[in-house]
């Protein structure tokens, strides 16, 4: 029984999928969505029955579907692992999935291939389900791979645009990039522990015997993996050009559920990333420095999305940074706060651009707080909570990690301050920008502007509330969060106790967003600055607007040669092959020629053959 | 009845009709002409005629001879054949020359 | 030398040279001829065998039957004086080499045979005489009553044969 329902779980989605490959276009819009809804819908519900059983029972399910390999000493076979962390993470992805689902159906209403958009969604959520409830490295790998394609798939879901495709095209290049780490740091670890399964290797790696050094070259070849998927230096680059996708699925891939994907991995693995300090060490300051990097650049774009997702990539800084300091409850309690606010985010600058027809440059727009009242609320709710503002619930995950970081490197807790300070002067700068003062777009969007459908606004106001009230599931006297995730975690946590030094890291924290806050306000209400055309930035402004430049820089030094080198094989090499390979043709012509000579038609030399033939066999017999 | 091999000896034989045998091989090769050809043909048959009939001797059996009669036949019926088709060759190409049956040279 | 053995080799040599005349000889009809002489010899060959029937039957078919025929298609055709142009010197060239090797080759085989000691087995039986012959030729059980059969059927279809393949094409058919 308790089969069938994993079973239910792992493929509703994926019945939604092929329903919608096969049925969509005839099934007509509506129903299409309907039922990519109610499949991800249905995932939510089995996640979260297995949820409250676990709760009562506290042991995890395991289940194994099929024997998959089995060479030499090496098996792996195809298992489902339900527990604590993974059917936390079920929770939150199938949540906020069938939330983003109900949102798409309004959102896409106007596009002639929803069908095929909810398709992918189904799609999308059927790997991030197998790469979350995976039991061994072998069945996360897969999904891991899945949510690659579907992210691809969906960034360029209007491939008439020759841009989107080459950021689709991007975001899987680089994701493969960081997945060959992953697939490096698999082989070691198969080959040293003969297993891949999650509890084995625990044990086995507990006994204490295994190469260290060899242990931490597999956690540093993992911890690229998870840098090419959650987009950490250097291979952060692709998800601000995801931003192409529509909307909903910056939402859900690129904002809540694939790009934790990373931090998912290292909190599964947290056995071995405990017994190699040096690597947790690596990965907490990249952390750092990629959140301080993104908010940086954050600061002065000017593209809705594009704000949003260096907030993202920031905020996924902070994530690994409180990964790296052996805090994985922190980290996970921060993905999921996160999840809640940022998803909110996308889809409430959706319906912003829904309403705008499209516009997404924050320069045209202004004033739109008493035409969308709905959005503007919860963005200002969802808002609150990434600027770490009291009681929401950023406040209390970003509180942790701060605090964490304080207690273990004060460079590291200075470095995400700045990155948090940070965040909160550009959050508020989109807000004002977006929603006060006068709008300045065209006459004729103005015209147009009204608040979104219900459909739009609900997820919205779901998922504002879900922001409020998120921190209770960690708050510091009752630690529900932590007490839950104990299981798992093999590293002894410390418990915060609100000492003075902990009141005093909160108020310090609370301190600086005020004081982003304010100097926002001061600069785009009170001056009503706005941010200037494209070709009137220079200076310090210029490299920072454009990124530091990194994109052009990778183009110089890794894209160029690859293409020059791909063109030397291809004006070179591949004829010289053809060549050889022709040459075998024309070898087999001459020969055949000279052959052909035998049938000249002479019967004299019929003959003479048939004698010299009779004199070969005759010699042959008697003669050798 | 003394066996004639006694005094000349079956070597001599077979040295007789293995030469008789490569003349005419010899002249199948040699000469352009057809009818020259086919004697070169009957050539080689005498030869191994002349073999069997040697051997009967040896075994002192008579199927050698019966052999060779058979032979006689064959060969009988082979050059009816055979020059009636050259006299058919010869009306369309005009010549008995083997070197100008070229068409099926490929 | 047993006058026996004279006799064999005026009598091989004869089958030699008119053989190889025969192959030498330019006009086909002094071709025809000396194949006719090389025949009679080998029916003296025959004669000294002491196989009189086969020796008559080798006259009557070969000379008296297939030369003429030869003979008939030479004149058919008007070939009597015939200026043949060479074969080119290279397919000269290989057939003497051919014959020279192949000659050798059957002669070495022969001369590695063990060789034969001692008296020739004699039957003092009749073995060749005419009685013998039909008696082994046309003996139902173990005879060859039935080859012999075929062998005037095969004679009857190269008849049919040679007839319709010379005949003449009507022409306007």
């Amino acid at each position: 029984m308790e089969n069938n329902l994993v079973l239910v779980l792992l493929l509703a989605p994926f019945v939604g999928f092929l329903f919608n490959v096969f049925l969509g276009k005839k099934v007509g819009k509506n129903i299409s969505g309907t039922i990519g809804t109610i499949a991800v819908a249905l995932s939510f519900a089995m996640s979260m029955y297995f949820f409250l059983q676990l709760n009562s029972t506290v042991k995890p399910i395991e289940v194994t579907l099929f024997d998959w390999i089995q060479i030499g000493k090496l098996k792996v076979d195809f298992g489902i692992l339900l527990d604590q962390l993974s059917l936390l993470w079920l929770l939150f992805v199938t949540g906020i999935g069938s939330l983003i689902h109900l949102y798409s159906i309004s959102y896409m209403q106007d596009d002639e291939n929803m069908h095929k958009f909810f398709a992918y969604l189904n799609l999308f959520i059927f790997f991030m389900i197998t790469l979350v409830v995976g039991s061994n490295l072998l069945v996360m790998f897969i999904g891991w791979e899945g949510v690659g394609l579907c992210s691809y798939l969906l960034i360029g879901f209007w491939h008439k645009n020759q841009d989107y495709n080459d950021a689709a095209k991007k975001a899987f290049i680089m994701n493969r990039i960081g997945d060959l780490g992953f697939l490096i740091g698999i082989f070691i670890l198969a080959s040293m522990f003969t297993t891949l399964n999650f509890m084995e290797m625990k044990q086995a790696i507990s006994v204490g015997t295994a190469n260290t050094a060899l242990l931490a070259v597999a956690a540093l070849c993992l911890f690229i993996g998870a840098t090419g998927k959650s987009a950490q230096l250097p291979l952060y680059t692709w998800l601000p050009d995801a931003m192409a996708g529509p909307t909903p699925v910056s939402a859900l891939i690129h904002a809540a559920t694939m790009v934790t994907a990373g931090i998912f991995m290292i909190t599964r693995m947290n056995f071995l990333f405990d017994l190699t300090p040096e690597v947790q060490n690596i990965i907490a300051i990249v952390g750092a420095i990629t959140a301080l990097v993104a908010a940086s650049i954050g600061l002065l774009q000017n593209d809705i999305k594009k704000v949003l997702a260096y907030s993202t990539v920031s905020q996924l800084g902070l994530m690994f940074l409180a990964l790296g300091m052996g805090a994985y409850n922190v980290a996970v309690f921060h993905v999921i706060t996160h999840a809640f606010f940022k998803a909110c985010l996308f889809l409430g600058s959706g319906s912003v651009i829904h309403a705008l027809h499209g516009e997404q440059d924050m320069r045209k727009m202004g004033g739109l707080r008493k035409i969308m009242p709905i959005t503007f609320a919860t963005m200002l709710i969802s808002t609150l909570a990434i600027a770490g503002i009291f009681p929401f619930a950023g406040f209390w995950s970003k509180d942790e990690i701060l605090m964490v970081a304080f207690e273990h490197n004060k460079a590291l807790w200075i470095i995400g301050s700045i990155a948090s300070i940070m965040t909160a002067f550009y959050m508020f700068r989109l807000m004002y920008l977006t929603f006060f003062r006068d709008f300045r777009g065209t006459e004729e969007q103005k015209h147009h502007l009204h608040e979104s459908p219900s459909l739009i606004t609900l997820p919205l106001i779901i998922l504002a509330a879900l922001a409020t009230f998120g921190g209770l599931i960690n708050l510091p006297e009752s630690n529900w969060l932590n007490h839950f995730l104990e299981p798992i975690l093999s590293g002894k946590h410390e418990e915060h106790a609100l000492g003075s030094q902990e009141y005093m890291l909160m108020g310090i924290a609370l301190a600086g967003a005020i004081v982003g806050i304010v100097w926002a306000y001061a600069k785009y209400i009170k001056q009503g600055f706005v941010p200037k055309q494209d070709s009137e930035i220079v200076g310090i402004s210029k490299t920072i607007y454009n990124k530091y430049y990194v994109d052009e820089i990778y183009t110089a030094i890794i894209i160029k040669p690859l293409n020059s080198l791909s063109n030397f094989f291809k004006t070179t090499l591949e004829p010289a092959l053809g060549n050889v390979v022709y040459g075998f043709g024309t070898l087999a012509y001459g020969l055949s020629n000279q052959g052909r000579k035998l049938q000249s038609g002479s019967i004299g030399l019929y003959l003479f053959a048939f004698v010299i033939g009779v004199l070969a066999i005759v010699s042959y017999l008697f003669l050798a | 009845m003394e066996n004639i091999l006694n005094q000349i000896g079956i070597e001599n034989y077979i040295f007789l009709s293995v030469l008789l045998f490569c003349i005419g091989i010899f002249g199948v090769l040699y000469r352009r002409n057809a009818i020259i050809v086919f004697m070169s043909i009957e050539i080689m048959l005498n030869a191994v005629n002349l073999l069997f009939v040697a051997f009967a001797t040896y075994w002192q059996d008579p199927k050698g001879e019966v052999f060779v009669f058979f032979s006689m036949a064959v060969a009988a019926a082979e050059v009816a054949v055979g020059l009636a088709l050259l006299v058919s060759v010869f009306r369309n190409i005009g010549s008995v020359d083997i070197s100008n049956l070229k068409n099926l040279k490929g | 030398m047993a006058p026996i053995l004279i006799i064999f080799y005026i009598l091989s040599a004869f089958t030699l040279s008119t053989a190889f005349l025969t192959i030498y000889s330019r006009n086909p009809i002094h071709s025809a001829i000396y194949l006719v002489l090389c025949f009679f010899s080998i029916a003296g060959h025959y004669l000294l065998f002491n196989a009189q029937f086969l020796a008559i039957v080798h006259i009557i078919v070969y000379s008296g039957a297939i030369m003429v025929l030869f003979l008939f298609t030479i004149m058919l055709m008007n070939l009597n004086n015939e200026d043949e142009v060479h074969k080119p010197r290279i397919t000269r060239l290989g057939a003497i080499t051919v014959f020279v090797l192949l000659s050798s080759a059957l002669v070495v085989i022969f001369m590695y045979s063990k060789p034969f000691v001692g008296e020739y087995y004699t039957s003092h039986t009749d073995f060749q005489s005419i009685k013998k012959l039909g008696t082994v030729l046309l003996d139902d059980k173990d005879g060859f009553m039935v080859p012999f059969e075929f062998a005037s059927v095969l004679l009857l279809v190269a008849m049919i044969g040679a007839v319709l393949l010379s005949k003449k094409e009507k022409i306007g058919k």
